[in-house]
């Protein structure tokens, strides 16, 4: 097995520190109680899950023409569109764009596709520095981390560590941890970024292929900064960021943020359609193992997602093991199902990392059977050979003692303390049910012992 | 009408009083309730592991046991939802296709095909009622607090015909507790610590008993419970709908 720790360990040391487990879980689990309140407050709210959920599911049927059109519109439109097959295409766009203007320095707004792409330490190591405009990305940029959360980035840091790290980068007080002061620090320190560089990556929430333009959403108007005031401006996008027609965002932008904060929409919603004069616009589509994900029949739908992070803000695990123990870009329970088809191995753990209790698909607004696709991964990955021999040595045992009554009852009688095939009750010091739960008394006799006895007249 | 009576394994093994309780209540509505008696286990536990592909035989075991009978009744929300969802036979398809659509879960059974309206039974304790989430989220025993539509709960509809019965209100009315199955030992410290929360609620809100339609969240409360060396008790829901009145 490899030496990396998979969400099991990484989970176990966050829950070392109980308090901090009880911040984190108590801190998301407000922002779902906002989006519940959101919710519930529209009547047609599960009416505009489905319209949403139909629409992207037209899109994903019909990617190839959408796409076409939404390249012609965006060429008529004056903008530069590029596809890159996967990250390091991606990567290598970025650069080229930025070396044929002779720009060593960029700002860009919250993006996850360049987090998927690692991005930022590819530019860096060819000699281009990257400032995330998005306070809590900037937060997690300046703490050398990655992101935990797709939505709200440093939301595992409390404010007195980010006046930590503030007060070591940007040079405010030692020990001043007050939010104002520190976003009015993080404030002028971005508004000097954003009159000073030339060029300017956002993301994509929403491309339309019917006009070739994409919409950005962001609740500090920090993309816009950057993109209206640099002489190039690149936007990257996965290609599942479609939808077909502009009338269809008066469906996605009243599920987004209500989904995501319990705001009604974001603070800025932003359109952006052609360059204005003199200025670049890029568009890069990029690819990156969604044909793949677009193939597989049962983890399709999860090509639907629009990043509202509602699933991670629900999720029991999610809140109790923190975004960084997902050792993957995209955490929680959508970046269960998405990661395991970049790449199975490495995030075989994953799909597993779940109770399956079907929260995730509920909040979902655009419906994702999530819950089920991680069953059905786990499917594959055993079916793959990514299971340990010890895991599959178990399963057939029990299976073999759940096929034969005879074998069942007889485990059963041999001391009902050590069912063998039940894996919780294995009664031994190494099983970790025991490490903080205790085992029920052990009855005097099964169920079976007892109806033989009083319904069938059986002696014991 | 020939109900089948279906005992999850470590309900069979470790609490025979909830299988008990069950089959009381199922006679007392003068029903014919059989036992087959060589049943272990509907396959759950490889398959939320990601070995389906090894639960053949007791699939094929699970239907040979249960055809025939009009409906199959479990005290289990969990084990039904597998059932209905996954059993398949080769070499009976028509039957397994009857028994996923014939299984019910305890509680279900009583309110929409019993239409039970009332019940002669005393528990004068207040109660936190725990929603398992395969029952809940899975069967929709009750209303789902993550969509907009209706309030319902077919568990508390029960319990509300229980005399001197308490019904408390928790702070998060249907979080998972962190069972999960195999998860439960294979993610231990989320799993134990979504239980302490789970837990916490209930005592919060004054519970001197949590109980469920599925025993595992239970059995999984209860290890917390009685680490804590905590009063506070969990009891099946079958064990409440058949105590007896005082």
């Amino acid at each position: 097995m490899s030496t990396v720790k998979d969400h099991a360990e990484l989970a176990q040391v966050f829950n070392n520190d109980e308090k901090r487990v009880d911040w984190h879980d108590e801190t998301l689990w407000f922002v779902r109680a906002k989006r519940d309140r959101a919710s519930h407050g529209i009547p047609d709210w599960e009416l505009l899950r489905e319209t949403a959920s139909q629409i992207k599911h037209n899109v994903l049927s019909n990617m190839h023409n959408y796409l076409v059109q939404f390249e012609d519109k965006a060429l008529a439109n004056g903008v530069k569109v590029h596809w890159a097959a996967n990250a390091a295409e991606h990567n290598a766009i970025v650069l080229s764009i930025l070396k044929e203007k002779g720009i060593d320095r960029m700002v860009k707004s919250k993006s996850m596709l360049t987090e998927e792409c690692h991005l930022n330490d590819f530019l860096q190591d060819n000699g281009v520095e990257v400032i995330d405009s998005d306070l809590g990305e900037r937060i997690v940029q300046l703490a050398k981390e990655p992101p935990s959360h797709i939505v709200l980035p440093c939301i595992h840091k409390k404010k007195e560590e980010i006046g930590d790290i503030f007060h070591e980068h940007l040079g405010t007080a030692a020990g001043e941890s007050d939010p104002q002061i520190l976003t009015e620090t993080a404030r002028q320190h971005l508004r000097e970024v954003f009159l000073t560089r030339r060029a300017a990556l956002t993301g994509v929430n929403f491309a339309i292929a019917e006009t070739g333009e994409f919409v950005v959403c962001t609740n500090e108007g920090n993309a816009d900064m950057g993109a209206h005031l640099a002489d190039v401006h690149i936007a990257s996008m996965g290609f599942e960021k479609l939808i077909p027609q502009r009338k269809h965002l008066s469906v996605f932008l009243r599920l987004l943020t209500r989904s995501a904060t319990g705001q009604p929409i974001t603070t800025y919603s932003s359109h952006f359609k052609k360059p204005r004069p003199g200025q670049q616009m890029h568009i890069i589509i990029v690819d990156n193992g969604r044909s793949i994900q677009l193939g597989r029949e049962d983890f399709r739908n999860s090509l639907k997602c629009i990043r509202c992070g509602a699933c991670m803000n629900t999720c029991p695990v999610y809140r109790r093991s923190g975004g960084h123990s997902y050792h993957t870009a995209v955490a929680g329970p959508i970046g269960s199902i998405l990661a395991p088809n970049l790449d199975m191995k490495k995030y075989s753990d994953l799909p597993f990392a779940s109770t399956l209790c079907g929260s995730c698909s509920n909040v979902c607004p655009v419906k994702i059977d999530i819950h089920d696709q991680l069953y059905k991964w786990r499917q594959v990955i055993v079916k793959n050979g990514y299971s340990t021999k010890t895991k599959t040595a178990m399963m057939k045992g029990m299976t073999l003692a759940l096929s034969s009554p005879a074998i069942f009852n007889f485990s059963g009688k041999a001391g009902r303390l050590a069912l063998k095939f039940i894996p919780f009750a294995v009664n031994n010091g190494l099983n970790p049910w025991y490490k903080q739960r205790d085992m029920p008394a052990p009855p005097e006799g099964s169920f079976t012992d007892w109806y033989k006895k009083n319904r069938k007249g059986e002696k014991s | 009408m020939k109900v089948g009576l279906f005992v999850p394994c470590y309900i069979n093994q470790f609490y025979p009083k909830v299988a008990i309780a069950t089959l009381e209540l199922l006679e007392k509505l003068g029903l014919e309730v059989g036992y087959p008696l060589n049943q272990t286990c509907c396959g759950q536990p490889m398959a939320n592991s990601g070995y389906e592909h090894l639960t053949g035989s007791t699939n094929e075991l699970f239907t040979q046991n249960f055809a025939g009978y009009d409906y199959i009744v479990s005290p289990s929300g969990s084990c039904t939802l597998h059932i209905k969802d996954h059993l398949h036979s080769d070499k009976v398809p028509a039957e397994a296709k009857n028994i996923r659509s014939n299984i019910y879960e305890l509680t279900e059974f009583l309110t929409d095909i019993m239409k039970v309206d009332s019940i002669k039974a005393s528990f004068p304790y207040r109660v936190g009622v725990h929603q398992s989430c395969h029952g809940q989220r899975g069967l929709k025993l009750a209303q789902m607090t993550e969509l907009t539509a209706p309030a319902f709960s077919k568990p508390e509809q029960l319990l509300k015909m229980v005399d001197g019965i308490e019904l408390v209100p928790l702070t998060r009315a249907d979080e998972c507790c962190g069972f999960g199955g195999t998860f439960c030992v294979a993610e231990e410290a989320v799993s134990v610590k979504m239980g302490k929360d789970r837990v916490a609620d209930h005592i919060k809100n004054n519970a001197e008993y949590i109980t469920a339609a599925d025993m595992s969240c239970l059995m999984h409360m209860e290890g917390i419970l009685k680490r804590q060396k905590s009063p506070v008790k969990v009891v099946h829901i079958a064990e409440i709908l058949n105590a007896a009145m005082v």
